[in-house]
């Protein structure tokens, strides 16, 4: 029998183009430590951590996590390194979220990061490979086509991009923590950025960020023991659930994927959620590219297949009066430390079902949606969580 | 039916079913990380006699890392020579598969999934396996040094002579040893019968390291299917039940470790239970001769065991695959019935860093 899950403690960085302030170990450890503090507990008292990231080349250090073990206070310990690509941050969450409900530990810290400033993850993403098509364009340039694709199977007017591209950046700006602060953000602002891979606008696009996000997850004695010493409830697991699709396969719908349509079936099967868009109150889901607000929707089954842009054009996922308001902390258009980004939405579920997130907190949350994606929409990561224990 | 022995950790029996691994090459010049995976997987599937496909397996994970290849995501196409077809639960990790296989048993733990598929691949002989290995350690204060993993090793080696807890002659006895074992392994790569004198006799690469007391580089891969409970019976007439599994990481800093010591594998052992009945087989992830003593020590095995039958890594040295290789060899052993209780060993990071130790049973 599967023991119970919850986040009882988060942190993250102040995300920035260019952290030089910190070492890779400094970055994390800012955000482990914050995650701590959070949840009352000390170094000693994690019994294992699981740490996830992008590639490696991204930084250019081979299996990090041998060098950041001391930093993450993982010296005789269990330290645990994931790698699923853009979803890994979620990815990362459900490995640690399976040791507590596995029965192994009763508290893990989780920590995912990317310092892209030490590299370039263009290059990185364009290595040419044998026997491989080179991905030059990086991955605005290998979504565009998927994205124009997904308007012409929608009729979804051109603007509709554009239209998440500003509502995710004023979101941002109740977030500290958001690398971008646009206070101007406007539709004109977005439609005269450069055009980078039609149809996407820089303004469309995510920022290249250092970052590092971090949870303590805890079984039920340890969250009532958070509960106690801070005060601050903790985030119930509902669900969890990961998904891969095969990448050189005829059959793959690369505008919907089966792998998300499986994966949220399952986590939805697994919390009882029936009708997503009323029974949730917040989702957090990865948006690096304006148009994949969209197309997630459906894909989420938050509406049926070709009416996701007419939820965005129609302001359902804006916090300024949407029913249904999609990536509050700003999303991953307004921060991108690409390892941690995944992460970050897990933890933005967590902090909107706890009652902490400040000033971009939707009153009232009791249910939300994490969800990371990753690769070329191979591969998919998510979960529920609930003020209400299982 | 009979009864799995009781796990330590976890509380449902997990037992390796299957495995099975390439042929370990110096360089695989004709096959692709794929097509060097897909004859593995229908050896896997074929070894069990009992029809199973990809389509029987609930949970898949992974092992490898990008810079053996040289460019990102390489664990994206090496998932196509499965076919996830309809899509799958499934996951990688940057580390040796054998820490996949962590994975999938902690995924085995809980209900809905039974079974599961773990792999690892690693050809060395694209790059520079010398340089790619600096890349490993502290980019701040280490990398920019550029020291090579065979000079790193033999300050380990060093260590042990100088704390008078072993010779030379030792490492060779290790190396002799290991590479006449590796005459009865079809799968190893570097096998012959020689003696401690002869071994002796060679040319320093690094001292007190000579070339007898390095591993191989290799081109290799290998893949081992997991169930749960009843399900292992189906498959297996005798699974090797997992009956402890732990992992430890020491510090990264080499100069505050004790470099002839391994307090983690010590600890992973204790937690794992190694200790808590007699070991008929150990696989050690050791891919120095000398890596294998500080191990021994560390697990506290005695002269009885039958260390590394299969060669282990002096025979054979496949990255991110040779850890799961010495489970699947331990396994293996358990399966036919030639050991009852056997240890496996998996290592990461420099100079024995991370550790992870399995003990496997049969009934």
């Amino acid at each position: 029998m599967a023991e119970r899950v919850a986040v009882i403690g988060v942190g993250q960085t102040y995300h920035k183009a260019k952290r030089d302030d910190v070492s890779i170990a400094g970055l994390v450890r800012e955000a482990a430590l914050r995650a701590l503090e959070d949840a009352g507990v000390g170094w000693d008292e994690i019994d294992a951590v699981v740490i996830g990231k992008a590639p490696d080349m991204f930084e250019g250090v081979m299996m990090p996590e041998l060098y950041l073990a001391p930093a993450l206070g993982a010296v005789g310990k269990p330290i645990f390194r994931v790698h699923t690509a853009g979803s890994v941050g979620g990815s990362t969450a459900l490995v640690a979220a399976h040791l507590v409900t596995a029965g192994i530990h009763r508290r893990v810290l989780t920590v995912a990061f990317e310092k892209q400033s030490d590299s370039d993850a263009m290059w990185a993403l364009s290595v040419p490979q044998p026997f491989s098509a080179p991905l030059l364009a990086g991955a605005g340039g290998y979504f565009a086509p998927h994205i124009r694709a997904y308007m012409r199977r929608s009729g979804a007017p051109r603007d509709i991009g554009m239209k998440v591209a500003v509502k995710d950046r004023l979101h941002a700006l109740g977030n500290p923590y958001a690398h971008l602060h646009l206070p101007d953000i406007s539709l004109e602002m977005v439609e005269q950025s450069i055009m980078l891979w039609d149809p996407l606008h820089y303004l469309e696009a995510c920022p290249s960020s250092d970052g590092a996000a971090a949870m303590v997850l805890g079984c039920e004695q340890a969250a009532a023991e958070a509960q106690a010493a801070t005060g601050r409830r903790p985030a119930w697991v509902h669900g969890m659930a990961m998904r891969s699709e095969p990448t050189m396969f005829a059959g793959r719908d690369q505008i919907n994927p089966r792998a998300g349509r499986d994966c949220a079936k399952d986590v939805y099967g697994q919390a009882g959620i029936t009708d997503p868009r009323r029974e949730f109150d917040c989702a957090e889901v990865y948006v690096p590219f304006s148009w994949y607000e969209p197309m997630w929707l459906e894909n989420l089954g938050f509406c049926d297949e070709g009416d996701g842009w007419k939820l965005t054009d129609a302001g359902a996922t804006s916090m300024d009066g949407g029913d249904i308001p999609w990536n509050c902390s700003g999303g991953v258009l307004s921060s991108n430390p690409i390892g941690a980004s995944g992460m970050l939405r897990f933890l933005e579920a967590a902090l909107q079902v706890r009652g902490e997130a400040g000033a971009h907190q939707v009153d009232g949350v009791r249910r939300a949606l994490g969800q990371a994606y990753g690769g070329g929409s191979q591969f998919f990561a998510m979960w529920v969580l609930s003020t209400e224990r299982p | 039916m009979p009864t799995p022995p009781a796990p330590r950790q976890g509380h449902r029996p997990v037992a390796v079913v299957s495995f099975a691994q390439a042929d370990n090459v110096r360089r695989e010049s004709h096959r692709n990380e794929v097509e060097t995976l897909m004859p593995v997987f229908s050896e896997l599937f074929a070894a069990t006699g009992a029809g199973i496909t990809k389509d029987d397996i609930d949970f898949i994970c992974s092992g490898s890392t990008d810079y053996l290849v040289g460019g990102p995501f390489s664990f994206v196409t090496a998932l196509d020579a499965i076919g996830v077809w309809p899509p799958r639960r499934e996951s990688h990790v940057e580390m040796d598969a054998a820490w996949a296989l962590y994975e999938a048993w902690v995924a085995l733990q809980e209900e809905g999934v039974d079974t599961a598929l773990v792999y690892g691949f690693g050809k060395s002989s694209l790059g520079q396996l010398s340089k790619i290995l600096c890349l490993q350690l502290d980019p701040y204060a280490m990398a920019p040094l550029w020291p090579d993993p065979v000079s790193l090793a033999a300050l380990q080696a060093r260590a042990l002579i100088d704390a008078g807890r072993a010779t030379e002659a030792d490492f060779a006895a290790v190396a002799a040893r290991s590479r006449r074992a590796a005459l009865s392994n079809p799968k190893a790569q570097v096998a012959y019968d020689r003696t401690v004198d002869e071994l002796l006799a060679e040319e320093y690469v690094v001292a007190p390291l000579r070339t007898h007391a390095l591993p191989p580089i290799t081109d290799g891969a290998a893949a081992v299917v997991l169930a749960a409970g009843d399900r292992a019976y189906q498959w297996a007439e005798r699974p090797a039940w997992i009956t402890g599994i732990d992992h430890r990481v020491e510090t990264h800093a080499l100069g505050a470790r004790d470099l002839a010591s391994s307090p983690s594998t010590a600890k992973a052992g204790q937690v794992a239970g190694v200790g808590a009945g007699p070991i008929d087989v150990a696989e050690l992830h050791a891919p120095f001769a000398h890596q294998e003593l500080i191990l021994a020590e560390a697990l506290g095995l005695g002269g009885g065991v039958d260390v590394n039958p299969s060669g282990g890594a002096l025979a054979a040295n496949a990255l991110m695959a040779g850890g799961l290789i010495r489970i699947g060899e331990a396994a293996a052993r358990v399966m036919a019935g030639t050991a009852g209780r056997a240890v496996a060993h998996a290592t990461s990071g420099p100079l024995l860093q991370h550790n992870l130790v399995t003990v496997l049973e049969g009934e």
